[in-house]
């Protein structure tokens, strides 16, 4: 293990969530706008190429934030498109994406259906 | 009348004067804390997803979906217990902006909404914030296909991912 390269993740990942801080704090967008905002940013950025270097360079640090969601969704409609035409860019994304969204929608599912609601702090 | 605009006005002057305390004192904190807790997590991811990779022998793209998945398993798990928010009331854009505050999100306003019914209730308010973030994602991806699609017919030559 190198500590360089957890280095990088931890930086990147770092910088990414400081951006989303900076704007909760700076602008008048809430949480949800802002994933919205990063999940489309991720991908649009992913399109024109610069998103796959940030990856590249730090891992986890750029996959594990939501623009990273945005990112294997572009990257999935991409590559469809290159193996399928035209119907893998209906399928890629998705595809691309499908064991995280489904875990969500699963897992999430069943564990707002045994737990109760919070009293508000 | 003139009574409650004066009222007014106090009000917007007192908190013009609270304003240019509270964000100044507020936001290097918060964004210090963001930076840490997020740069944590992800790295936190790394290192598990290479341990899976050479401890297990699984590939890359398997191992990087296992930690997605119990990112967002141990986030909604949190969630649940009514852990989550106070964390992220510390930690802020640290843990909202990774893969975990997509999950939360999902069960936050699911269990508010229990009361309307374990289908129609449940089931549609999972959706309250990952619907948006769904749709504007998908949408997105698929109108990039759509046009690498057609460059790659007109020959254009585009960033490979």
């Amino acid at each position: 293990m190198e500590w360089s390269e957890i280095i990088k993740v931890f930086v990147v990942g770092g910088a990414i969530c400081l951006i989303g801080q900076l704007l909760i704090d700076f602008t008048k967008l809430t949480p949800a706008r802002i994933l919205v905002i990063f999940v489309t940013a991720g991908a649009v950025l992913t399109a024109f190429g610069l998103y796959e270097p940030l990856v590249t360079f730090g891992k986890s640090g750029a996959t594990v934030p939501l623009p990273g969601f945005g990112y294997n969704l572009a990257k999935g409609a991409i590559n469809g498109v290159q193996t399928e035409g035209l119907m893998g860019a209906l399928t890629g994304g998705i595809k691309e994406t499908a064991a995280g969204v489904a875990a969500a929608i699963f897992f999430g599912y069943i564990i707002a259906l045994v737990s109760n609601p919070k009293p508000k702090r | 009348m003139k009574k409650s605009r004066n009222e007014k006005e106090k009000k917007k002057k007192y908190e013009k004067y609270v304003s240019e305390f509270t964000p100044s004192t507020g936001f290097v904190s918060n964004g210090i804390k963001a930076f840490i807790v997020g740069g944590l997590l992800c790295s936190a991811a790394y290192l598990v997803q290479s341990w899976i990779q050479n401890s297990l022998g699984i590939e890359q793209k398997d191992a990087g979906r296992i930690v997605t998945v119990g990112l967002i398993l141990a986030a909604q798990i949190l969630t649940g217990l009514g852990l989550f928010s106070p964390a992220a009331k510390f930690a802020g854009a640290g843990l909202i902006v990774p893969i975990t505050g997509f999950a939360n999100s999902m069960v936050a306003s699911a269990i508010e909404f229990k009361s309307e019914g374990p289908v129609l209730g449940v089931g549609s308010r999972l959706f309250q914030l990952a619907g948006p973030v769904l749709v504007c994602g998908i949408s997105v991806s698929i109108v990039i296909g759509i046009i690498y699609y057609l460059m790659g017919i007109l020959g254009v030559s585009l960033p490979r991912v």
